[in-house]
């Protein structure tokens, strides 16, 4: 990896410090958010090929969130780029941003708005189908949930990128194994994972989605086209980062007060478990 | 009465345009001869209408004009979610054109029947809906359509001309086929050749009636509706679809905006599907025949004098 590994944990840690802000006033999808951010790190920081001055380049990457809640762990990331001005995340909610519970392009570097599940894995797929089509070098990813599976859609879009040979679609799990309020294995069980996704006519591999190291090699993997969608399940914990609300089925929106925000922060710079008075919230 | 067919005239369009690109949930039957000449530019993605619609999404986000077909009750339907939050909330210039739209799908029954096909669409923010009476009325509107930066809804249609349309299309511009200053007969799609065989039945009668061919129904010619119904006595509202949402539904919204009253004759379908069957029996079963509606209306027009 060209960049060192203690600099991506830094830019991960101020992302869950964005993202945990978030989780004040109005609250937002904390546990689902700082699942994925190693996986968004590395995306963002190593992998893809796009920048802000990149955006109209017709060979550039792509990065499409399909699990549209987690989107403050985008907005802290895109703050960490550069991309977005720090200070509209204090706009959070407001109607006077777009800084909203989930994804939209009026953030530059949003590629679609999401929120729904099950969408952009077939916009990827049309997105990946240009690029054969055009020829161009481009890798189209998709961060999508696991909960998110369910949806079939996302199964019909497998089925046709096997079938067109879309090996530059590259679709990414975060596999936290809890949906909105139940395990996932417990619900509706996904297991075994990998193999359905072979069964599709995927490549797959499954890594810690936590480790960078891990990360890479699956993603370098991933990136050797062999004429077949490529799938990383990347095994990830919801809430990652703050002991107090690690996979709890309970912790995936989260509205906290100002001072469990401040205690979040500290535990998670290591000052152990918050006190948290919040009563867990079910959304859906 | 020359014409090219839809698939003669979508070719030539693709050909001069490498932005286009025909795509379909395999229904093929308006585009058979397209595979061979567009090649890679022909994405058949098998039975699955909400992933073509996503795809067309990501294509047009490349700068794609994606043309998808399916059947009408499955695009407009099975898919609505794909075409209202992709297309629609994307504002993507996607063209979806729907087969076997209303009383087209003959004997197929109610689950193949798209009868709020016009409703849905036109309630996606940013929609356009194009309904042509035939074939060549299609063909006259498509180089525009297509070159719409609006998502559009197409109600494809096969059928043979029923009359020299007026070459002069636009988008929101109803043909005026007869003037008339007694009853205007609005209408659009399969039912233009017999509320145009009934106008002329009622002329015949010596009523003077007015037939306009709506072609879009979003946007509406509010301006000729609005003038239908200031220059005569009776409107009659022609559609094979619901009563709610549908054409019937646009002329009470502009006349409720524009406070304008009139005396409205709704023919559609009211809570329910239609008798499935060959389309000949389909119009004189349910009572959409030329003949049934020159009864109907005129059985109306006798009432109010």
């Amino acid at each position: 990896m060209p960049e060192a590994k203690a600099t991506l944990a830094t830019t991960a840690l101020r992302v869950r410090e964005h993202a945990i802000r978030m989780s004040g006033g109005g609250g937002c999808f904390l546990g689902a958010s700082l699942s994925c951010v190693e996986i968004l790190v590395y995306l963002y920081r190593e992998f893809l090929n796009i920048s802000q001055d990149l955006l109209d380049d017709p060979a550039r990457d792509y990065l499409f969130l399909s699990k549209g809640h987690d989107v403050p762990a985008l907005y802290g990331l895109f703050v960490e780029l550069g991309w977005l001005d720090s200070a509209r995340l204090a706009n959070h909610l407001s109607v006077h941003d777009q800084i909203y519970w989930h994804p939209n392009r009026n953030v530059p570097g949003v590629e679609f708005h999401s929120g729904s599940l099950g969408h952009l894995l077939p916009v990827a797929a049309g997105v990946a189908l240009d690029c054969k089509l055009r020829r161009t070098p481009n890798r189209v990813v998709v961060v999508t949930g696991d909960g998110e599976l369910n949806e079939g859609s996302n199964w019909e879009a497998l089925l046709v990128a096997s079938a067109h040979g879309l090996d530059n679609l590259l679709v990414v799990v975060d596999r936290n194994r809890i949906q909105a309020n139940a395990p996932t294995e417990a619900l509706i069980p996904l297991e075994p994972l990998a193999g359905k996704f072979r069964a599709f006519g995927c490549e797959a591999a499954t890594v810690d989605g936590h480790d960078f190291n891990a990360l890479h090699r699956a993603f370098f993997e991933a990136g050797q086209a062999d004429g077949r969608p490529q799938v990383v399940i990347a095994e990830t914990v919801r809430g990652r980062g703050l002991p107090s609300i690690e996979g709890r089925v309970d912790r995936w929106f989260c509205r906290f007060s100002d001072a469990e925000v401040t205690a979040l922060l500290d535990e998670l710079h290591g000052a152990g478990p918050a006190r948290l008075y919040a009563l867990p919230e079910v959304v859906r | 009465m020359n014409h090219p067919t839809y698939s003669e005239t979508l070719l030539q369009l693709a050909q001069a345009d490498p932005r286009l690109v025909v795509m379909t949930a395999e229904n093929r039957a308006a585009i058979r001869d397209l595979p061979d000449v567009l090649d890679a530019r022909f994405v058949d993605v098998g039975i699955c209408e909400q992933t073509m619609v996503g795809m067309a999404a990501g294509l047009a986000l490349r700068g794609r004009t994606p043309v998808c077909h399916a059947l009408a009750a499955f695009l407009t339907m099975r898919a609505f979610e794909f075409v209202r939050t992709d297309v629609g909330i994307g504002r993507l210039p996607v063209k979806l054109v729907g087969g076997v739209a209303g009383f087209l799908s003959e004997a197929n029954g109610p689950t193949h029947q798209a009868v709020e096909d016009v409703a849905l669409m036109r309630g996606v923010p940013g929609m356009q809906v194009f309904c042509p009476a035939d074939e060549a009325d299609l063909v006259t509107g498509l180089p525009y359509i297509l070159a719409s930066e609006h998502p559009v809804y197409i109600r494809h249609t096969a059928l043979p001309a029923a009359i020299d349309h007026d070459p002069d299309f636009q988008i929101g511009r109803a043909e005026v086929v007869f003037e008339g200053s007694d009853i205007a007969i609005l209408t659009y799609g399969v039912l233009f050749r017999e509320a145009w065989l009934a106008s002329r039945m009622l002329r015949a009668e010596g009523i003077s009636v007015r037939l306009l061919n709506l072609r879009t129904l979003k946007p509406v010619d509010a301006e000729a509706i609005l003038l239908a119904a200031q220059d005569t006595d009776l409107l009659v509202t022609v559609e094979d679809h619901f009563l709610t949402g549908g054409l019937f539904s646009i002329v009470s919204e502009l006349l409720v905006r524009y406070r304008v009253a009139a005396d409205v004759l709704p023919l559609a379908l009211s809570e329910r599907w239609f008798q499935p069957g060959l389309l000949a029996d389909v119009l004189s079963y349910e009572g959409f025949d030329a003949g049934k509606l020159a009864d109907l209306i005129m059985a109306r027009w006798h009432r109010r004098n």
